[in-house]
């Protein structure tokens, strides 16, 4: 075919280097990706809050949000939750199996920019960290640029907790914040116990010069907002990712548009006043 | 430009000529002669090859499909790769190496159905698939002389007679033809067709004429220029949260035919075929019509009943992407008014959408 | 209008307004004038004043009973998922129902899909309805402009044309071989009953696709299907099909194909056909409702000729007679599961013998 123009659609090959089961239950697992084509490696480059399609020949693609930081070189890392047909079929796969990736896509958040020189307050439940751990790796690089950081991150149980080594690491920091709970007591846990909107409350980060990134599931940024609001946030100062169904990733082929907007190309990261001027199709 | 005078035995010297080294198609009726009351009838034009300087049938209003299918295929292969074992290059994506690469010509195109590839081509214009299939394909437009029923071309901010998208326009008076050659690819088909002389300054002058007499036949209810503007003036709310939705969705049974045979809908999905040892990913036609079309992985449906998709096609059409690229997504040919099994009336709905305070 | 028409119109109108007045349905399910000559819109009057819209001629060819199970949903006080049903009895909507539909109703009451004590049935006779298709192959595809209906007649105009055509000619081939023109279950009757029709053989165009040879038949169904556009209009004006997924949309596994390959589009339209087995009344909606002029009930038909044949049972016409096909009896015929081998000299493991 006489390409006239650089094919998005081609996925870039790649090679599982390392798998890790992260949660206890085996729904979560991380892969480490090398991209094969050096030039691909040279030409690959993503903001924290990119998602990338991980494509399997013969089986589909799914988007998937980047986990690792653009400050680390040299491989991708997907935490990818086993829900449909492509993310089964990627959890079978083996190390040293290949793949394709097609990326980076989406906006990301506006790291270099509107967060530059703001405390940043991270909100995560459930799996749904991933990206903020690319974002908060790389304000840690780059840790000068950015005022307090605080991150409230949560899950059902321990054994569903994310990058846990990692967890320890950065409570052990003192130019970070964590504040990592549970919903209920369990045997061997010393830590916080109650939903991320209490703990949220309880930790009642101030908005002064200030950015919320929120991820998690849909009812826990609907509780997590009141006790923000309470003491001052505004919605401009919140940062949101959404996750509808995408297929192209070019913003074309109709799938995720909410109202105007297509999520994978002019999101997935809205601020959420973005979000209110919009239907609520997500 | 280049006005040619041409009879319709030049017409059909050009589509044999043209078919030497191109693809020729044309509108054809569909049907068999065959006499069973079971036979295979379908009484309509669609698009097919024209073979023997075959002229294409143009006397029928519009062709069943839309001409979408020569530059947005269902489906498109975007391409291939190997799954045998072994192969270094397994589970590696290639274009493919057999794609249909042969040159296009489409005759007898109406003017909203040669607009409609304008149209397209905003939300496609880096798709590499969508512009290689254009570089391919030329088209030769007729203009049009009644107006169908269900044609509202102009409150779309097209026209009967315009030549957007064409590459060689066609105009006939009484019994002769005129060819306004537009483009570089048609200034090529005229020369492949050869000995079709010079239109003189009087036939010029009546192709204006009859131009302007048709032009005034097609009445608008509203200002194409203003309508569109107002439209966008619009609060997005007030449009989405419109008494008239659920009238609609009323009546709707959510298939896809008003999608599928639009000349301007173009949402599409992507998936894999595995034939042997060869993976093909494709991309074929997906109508927002369709709940799972918005399904997510956990049960979560953004668009889960059928108001909601009903909409989404309107809003689309008439706000949402009138915001992003200017024009709206519709060239008022009036398939899916005609095919529609329940009569949802597109122009209604415009004229509603309009009404929003 | 025809004198027919006009009069079960204004019964249909009357009998609407009083229903929805009186608080007795919350909806009523009918049918209004559309936009274009020969087409009808199903129209769901909600205030008595929407009752005037309601007309009833020729054109009524889309299946109502198709939008029963949404409507009533729709009528209900809305709750979340887990909350339970309000205490007392549910709002009642009220619909037309011919012969075909009321036999639909039954299925959809059979298979659970609505509840009968919610439903206001109106019947009426059905003279047959008219196929647009039919109409327009009678003018050579033209566009017809406008259409006046009259007892056995039609006049339509058109560019350069006007012309009367005898109504039965271009009723639907549904229609033409239906022999329950009357509907089998309903609360009150709109207009006269319809004298039966006699029907030569109802099954002529299923025989007829029989005597083909097996190669012969293929082709005309490849020919036949071979403009499917899988818009699924078909099954989306089908009041069978209700499956949350479809087997054609389900991914997981994906049983068919996405685009327009024959065999994909044949595994679509057999299948189909299949779902539809001893379920189908023959209402003909799929075809009406084709863009593409496919005769997909002939798929239907054979079904419906087969199920008579081994089970001597009708789709939907006693509510009170099992649906064959979901229904297990000891005494069930069961040749039809076992393959017989071609000719008579098969050889050892060929084929299931009994």
């Amino acid at each position: 075919m006489t390409t006239l123009l650089p094919n998005p659609y081609i996925p870039y090959p790649a090679r599982i280097d390392d798998i890790v089961v992260e949660t206890e239950d085996g729904n979560l697992k991380t892969f480490r990706l090398v991209l094969e084509d050096e030039g691909d490696r040279a030409r690959w480059s993503h903001v924290p809050g990119q998602f990338a399609m991980l494509s399997l020949a013969g089986v589909g693609e799914i988007p998937i949000g980047i986990a690792s930081s653009p400050t680390e070189e040299g491989f991708l890392l997907f935490t990818v939750f086993r829900a449909g047909v492509v993310t089964t079929a990627l959890h079978q796969m083996d190390i040293g199996e290949r793949v394709g990736v097609r990326g980076p896509l989406g906006n990301g958040f506006p790291v270099d920019n509107d967060l530059k020189g703001k405390n940043i307050v991270i909100i995560a439940g459930g799996f749904a960290f991933t990206t903020l751990r690319a974002t908060l790796l790389y304000m840690l690089a780059n840790r000068g640029d950015y005022g307090k950081i605080t991150v409230i991150y949560g899950a059902r149980t321990p054994g569903l907790l994310l990058y846990r080594d990692e967890l320890k690491a950065w409570a052990e920091r003192d130019d970070l914040d964590t504040y990592i709970t549970i919903d209920r007591e369990a045997p061997g846990w010393d830590g916080l116990v109650g939903f991320v909107p209490t703990v949220a409350g309880q930790v009642a980060p101030s908005p002064e010069n200030a950015a919320a990134l929120i991820c998690g599931p849909p009812i826990m940024i609907k509780f997590t907002m009141p006790p923000l609001e309470k003491i001052g946030w505004t919605d401009d100062q919140v940062y949101l990712s959404l996750e509808n169904r995408m297929k192209c990733g070019q913003g074309v082929c109709g799938h995720c548009n909410v109202g105007p907007v297509y999520v994978c190309k002019d999101g997935p990261v809205f601020t959420r006043a973005q979000l209110q001027g919009l239907p609520t199709e997500f | 430009m280049k006005v040619l005078r041409l009879d319709k035995a030049d017409l059909e010297r050009w589509f044999v000529n043209w078919a030497k080294t191109r693809e020729v198609y044309g509108p054809l009726r569909q049907s068999s002669s065959d006499s069973k009351s079971i036979s295979v009838n379908k009484s309509y034009t669609d698009w097919a090859i024209l073979k023997d300087g075959k002229f294409p049938e143009l006397g029928t209003g519009l062709p069943k499909s839309p001409i979408k299918k020569f530059f947005f295929p269902q489906p498109e292969t975007l391409f291939t790769c190997s799954k045998r074992k072994g192969d270094p290059d397994a589970f590696v994506f290639k274009e493919p190496e057999n794609r249909d690469n042969a040159r296009k010509v489409l005759v007898g195109v109406r003017p909203c159905d040669a607009r409609s590839v304008e149209l397209n081509n905003l939300p496609f214009e880096k798709d590499p698939y969508f512009q290689a299939n254009r570089a391919k394909t030329a088209i030769v437009g007729f203009t049009c002389r009644d107006r169908c029923q269900t044609c509202f071309c102009k409150e779309v901010g097209g026209s009967p007679v315009g030549t957007e998208g064409m590459d060689i326009a066609v105009t006939q008076l009484d019994d002769f033809y005129m060819a306004e050659v537009i483009t570089e690819k048609g200034e090529e088909l005229v020369q492949e067709g050869g000995g079709a002389s010079e239109a003189s300054g009087e036939e010029i002058s009546r192709l204006k004429e009859s131009k302007a007499q048709v032009e005034s036949l097609f009445s608008s209810m509203s200002d194409p220029a203003q309508a569109l503007e107002a439209m966008k003036a619009k609060d997005l709310f007030a449009l989405y949260n419109a008494p008239f939705w659920s009238q609609l969705a009323d009546s709707c049974i959510n298939c896809g035919i008003c999608t599928f045979l639009c000349p301007t809908c173009y949402c599409f999905d992507i998936q894999d075929e595995v034939v042997k040892g060869t993976i093909r990913r494709i991309r074929y036609y997906d109508s927002c019509m369709f709940p799972l079309f918005t399904l997510q992985a956990s049960g979560h449906n953004p668009r889960g009943q059928k108001v909601q998709r009903v909409r989404n096609r309107f809003m689309h059409k008439f706000k949402y992407f009138p915001d992003r690229f200017g024009p709206f997504s519709c060239v008022g040919c009036g398939r899916c008014i005609r095919e529609c099994p329940v009569n949802i009336d597109i122009r209604e709905v415009l004229k509603d959408l309009l009404a929003v305070e | 209008m025809s004198t027919t028409n006009s009069t079960i119109t204004e019964d249909i109108r009357a009998k609407a307004k009083q229903l929805l007045s009186s608080g007795e349905v919350a909806a009523f399910l009918g049918f209004t004038t559309g936009t274009l000559p020969m087409t009808m819109r199903p129209f769901v009057a909600r205030r008595p004043e929407d009752a005037e819209r309601l007309v009833w001629n020729s054109f009524c060819v889309m299946n109502l009973a198709n939008y029963l199970p949404d409507l009533l949903k729709s009528v209900e006080p809305p709750r979340g998922p887990k909350d339970p049903p309000p205490e007392g009895p549910l709002p009642k909507v009220g619909v037309l129902a011919t012969g075909c539909w009321s036999r639909n109703i039954v299925v959809q009451i059979q298979e659970n899909q609505v509840q009968r004590d919610r439903l206001v049935i109106l019947g009426i006779g059905s003279r047959g309805m008219v196929d647009r298709k039919k109409v327009l192959a009678q003018v050579d595809g033209r566009e017809v402009w406008t259409s006046e209906e009259g007892e056995h007649s039609l006049v339509i105009e058109g560019p350069g044309f006007k012309k009367e055509i005898q109504r039965w000619d271009v009723v639907r081939d549904n229609c033409q071989t239906c022999i329950h023109p009357n509907p089998v279950i309903y609360d009150y009757q709109v207009g006269q009953p319809v004298s039966p029709r006699e029907v030569k053989d109802r099954f002529r165009q299923v025989n007829e696709i029989e005597a083909m040879s097996s190669e012969e038949r293929w082709s005309w169904f490849q020919e036949e299907i071979s403009s499917c556009i899988r818009c699924y209009a078909c099954r989306n004006a089908c009041p069978l099909c209700y499956c949350p997924t479809c087997f054609v949309d389900d991914s997981r596994p994906q049983w068919v194909g996405k685009s327009i390959d024959l065999a994909d589009t044949s595994i679509f339209h057999i299948l189909r056909a299949y779902h539809c087995a001893g379920r189908c009344t023959d209402c003909g909606a799929c075809e009406s409702a084709c863009p593409m002029g496919i005769h997909m009930r002939l798929f239907t038909k054979k079904l419906e000729k087969d199920v008579l044949e081994l089970y001597g049972t009708e789709a939907g016409m006693d509510p009170d007679v099992p649906l064959p096909l979901t229904t297990y009896k000891e005494d069930d015929p069961q040749n039809f599961l076992i393959t017989e081998a071609v000719g008579q000299t098969s050889e050892a493991g060929e084929g299931v013998k009994p």
